[in-house]
């Protein structure tokens, strides 16, 4: 091998070497940071352990508005065919009623409790989170043109 | 009428844009082609502006019988926003971005920068890009379509887009988005022509400035719109749509320091080509996350998939055209030019690898949960991912900045930069045990991000107490000095806000108290008050700080009938060194209501930064009109970058 050639091959091997470390950083950051979207049935056939972050999203259940105390609310996320109950301790976006579509973030707690540390709702009357449609599709709730 | 005279106006600007493409690919080789090239790109300029200009009189007089304007317009919407409401949906910014590509485009023709030979085949490729997204508008999203019968009245604007700031947050994004499509054009003439030398990047680099300032301006403002309209005390969430704007400015920021390699040595020229298609590949990218619906957003306004399909047609086309021809060409390009490891070439490629490796976390953070999505599986991808990057990646890339302006060209002496950045060392140094010892809650990344800020920002003082005493040349050291103290003051905004921020959350009823970092807020009440198409629910509190009323502050939510949307309107009072933020929860009933509190330390410096990095880029630009105009001043010529 002349030197140039060596070099050449040095650089090649530095590069698919720094190129492979760079995506290994990038797996492993991404997989504790990538938050899973569950329907409310997917939590309930997906046995998803407490304490795992994931977001949750559907119809905010008729009648299940409850304020607590302080800032603290309570409410139903449903996609017909599950519910999931859930508590949140902060302001609930401008858009938030009872029977519109809702995005949650946060973990179950001990008590099957989904603990959201934020809420979004749609941005309006037109506009429905598509993860909402999507989980709302697969429960057989959605309808077109809704 | 005028809806007839608008779509008329874009079918002869589709023409001319054709008979630009071919004429510009010809002008090559023929004097004549290149002379009709330059009057079709002027002429397909004024076709734009007229069809503009005909969409905007129908806004303005609320002609309900453009679809368009009964869809997203309002007889009772103030003024400015009837004017700015036209790119404020899916058809009239498409159309927005082909009245910036063609001002680009006329700018090109007219200013003839590089030679004729370049020109024209900028020209050309301009010319493509035009018309491509001419016949998206015409086929897929025709803003003049009538409606029939004519609606009484229109269904307004999106409360969250009715906002002075944000009004203009699209034509300035799109300057910076649509400008890089100047620099690629020039790229892909560069590779037609086969001819990239010294002159090439003089030639582009206006259009590559403006493009800068424009995104940097844009960038920030939709930042500062998230921050103070949303409602959540944040400046940035890491969403696709903000991902889509930072991409490209973090390419742009790249190419605006490697084609100053090339323009004064001839270094890096194949990379800065690559750049460049790069760049405006990421606008085009951008626009198409952006716009297609494919992420969700208050962008997202095409849910129409026939529109999606073309978007990506156009990206592919372009953007694989582009490497196509790079691949082929850019081998026979002449090569780079040596340089030592202490030069500022080495500073400049070490800038670059960063800021493309910064660009790649943005780009598979944002890519990733779509790709997944298409295979059924939804998530999303969290801020702690980026900033595990980002904190690194920046950190080193503002500790190598500052010895960039100090070495030479070609060969540098690190010893004599090192020993002209004692001053900054020490700031440094200073900061770092100011803050560690002042500061709580007591942290190492807080002291490290302003003793990192200090070290650059003194830098910059440094070179402009140079620059006053005569020992440097002024106008490029003193835009660079100015856009890298920019970005010092934004870091301390960042790690600021991020790592000292106070929050509160409380329920409070008239008369009732909450503490917040030293403030004392008591609610005087909620009271409705009308706006001129909304209506407000708007709380009173006084602010007072140890035992002195500092006045009043009046968080809001508007509801907008005519939409049928609410939107929040948070109260900010700021010192210039913190801001005290409040927003308005929800009625608990008996007078009672939610208030959120924050107080954001350094907040404001994330926009002021910013600021200076713009005025940076303009005092960079400023150089460079200066040389257009007064050749002789030959040194601002050479110098300027």
């Amino acid at each position: 091998m002349t030197p140039k050639k060596r070099r050449r091959l040095a650089f090649a091997i530095a590069l698919v070497v720094a190129g492979a470390g760079a995506a290994a950083l990038v797996v492993y950051a991404l997989k504790d940071n990538v938050l899973y979207f569950y329907s409310p049935s997917d939590v309930q056939t997906k046995h998803i352990a407490s304490g795992v972050a994931f977001r949750i999203g559907g119809l905010v259940e008729k009648n299940s508005v409850h304020h607590g105390h302080g800032a603290a609310v309570d409410f139903v996320v449903t996609d017909g065919k599950a519910r999931v109950p859930v508590t949140f301790d902060g302001v609930l976006p401008a858009l938030f009623r009872e029977g519109q579509g809702v995005v949650a973030m946060g973990r179950l707690n001990d008590a099957r409790v989904f603990d959201a540390s934020e809420v979004l709702a749609k941005h309006d009357e037109r506009y429905m989170p598509p993860d909402v449609v999507d989980a709302l599709k697969r429960s057989g709730r959605w309808k077109e043109g809704q | 009428m005028t809806g007839e005279i608008g779509q008329l106006a874009l079918c002869l600007a589709l023409a001319l844009s054709l008979v630009q493409s071919v004429a510009g690919l010809v002008g090559l080789r023929s004097m004549q082609a290149r002379a009709i090239a330059t009057s079709s790109a002027l002429g397909m300029f004024v076709f734009t502006v007229l069809a503009f200009g005909a969409l905007e009189y129908a806004f303005v007089t609320s002609d309900f019988s453009v679809a368009l304007v009964a869809n997203n317009s309002h007889t009772l919407k103030p003024m400015i926003y009837k004017v700015t409401g036209v790119w404020g949906n899916h058809e009239g910014s498409m159309l927005l971005w082909v009245l910036v590509l063609s001002i680009y485009s006329a700018g090109i023709a007219i200013l003839k920068r590089g030679g004729e030979e370049l020109t024209s085949a900028a020209l050309g490729v301009q010319g493509l890009l035009a018309a491509a997204f001419l016949l998206f508008i015409l086929l897929t999203s025709n803003p003049f379509l009538r409606l029939d019968p004519m609606p009484f009245e229109g269904a307004g604007l999106n409360p969250l887009l009715q906002d002075r700031g944000l009004a203009f947050h699209p034509p300035v994004l799109y300057t910076g988005y649509v400008g890089l499509s100047a620099t690629f054009a020039y790229a892909a003439a560069a590779l037609i022509t086969g001819d990239i030398d010294r002159l090439w990047a003089r030639a582009a680099r206006p259009f590559m400035l403006i493009a800068w300032i424009a995104l940097t301006i844009g960038i920030a403002g939709g930042s500062w719109w998230a921050y103070y309209d949303l409602g959540w005390g944040g400046f940035w969430f890491w969403d696709p749509v903000e991902n889509a704007s930072l991409m490209p400015w973090l390419v742009g920021t790249a190419l605006l320091h490697s084609a100053l390699a090339t323009e004064r040595t001839g270094a890096f020229r194949v990379w800065t080509l690559l750049l460049s298609i790069m760049a405006f590949s990421l606008s085009l990218i951008g626009t198409f996350l952006v716009r297609s619906g494919v992420v969700t957003s208050v962008h997202a306004f095409a849910s129409d998939p026939a529109r999606g399909v073309f978007i990506l047609l156009i990206l592919f086309l372009a953007i694989g055209g582009a490497l196509a021809l790079f691949a082929w060409r850019a081998p026979k390009l002449a090569g780079g030019s040596a340089f030592q490891p202490a030069s500022r070439e080495t500073t400049l490629l070490i800038n670059n690898v960063l800021l493309v490796t910064a660009l790649a976390v943005v780009f598979i953070g944002t890519i990733y949960p779509i790709v997944l999505a298409a295979m059924g599986t939804r998530i999303s991808v969290g801020g702690p991912y980026y900033e595990l990057f980002f904190a690194p990646l920046f950190l080193a890339l503002m500790i190598v900045l500052p010895f960039g302006p100090r070495l030479n060209w070609r060969r540098g002496d690190l010893k004599e930069a090192l020993r002209v950045l004692y001053p900054a060392i020490g700031a440094g140094a200073v900061a770092f045990v100011a803050v560690f010892a002042l500061v709580s809650p007591r942290t190492v990344a807080g002291a490290g991000s302003f003793a990192v800020a200090a070290w650059v920002i003194g830098a910059s003082v440094v070179d402009i107490v140079r620059i006053l005493r005569g020992r440097a040349i002024a106008v490029a050291a003193f835009a660079a000095a100015l856009a890298h103290a920019g970005l010092g003051i934004t870091l301390m905004g960042v790690a600021g806000t991020t790592l000292w921020r106070s929050e509160a959350l409380e329920v409070l009823g008239p008369g009732e108290t909450m503490h917040i970092a030293g403030y004392d807020l008591t609610l005087d009440g909620v009271t409705v008050a009308n706006g001129p198409n909304y209506q407000a629910l708007r709380a009173t509190l006084e602010v007072a700080s140890g035992g002195h009323t500092l006045g009043t502050m009046t968080p809001e939510r508007r509801m907008f009938p005519a939409e049928g949307q609410e939107a929040v309107q948070t109260a900010i009072r700021t010192t210039g060194f913190s801001d005290l933020y409040l927003a308005l929860g929800d009625d608990r009933g008996h007078g009672r209501w939610t208030i959120r509190a924050y107080v954001n330390p350094l907040a404001p410096f994330i926009w002021f930064g910013a600021g200076l990095m713009a005025l940076g880029g303009l005092a960079s630009l400023w150089g460079r009109v200066r040389a257009m105009f007064f050749a002789r001043d030959n040194a601002a010529v050479a110098e300027a970058a």
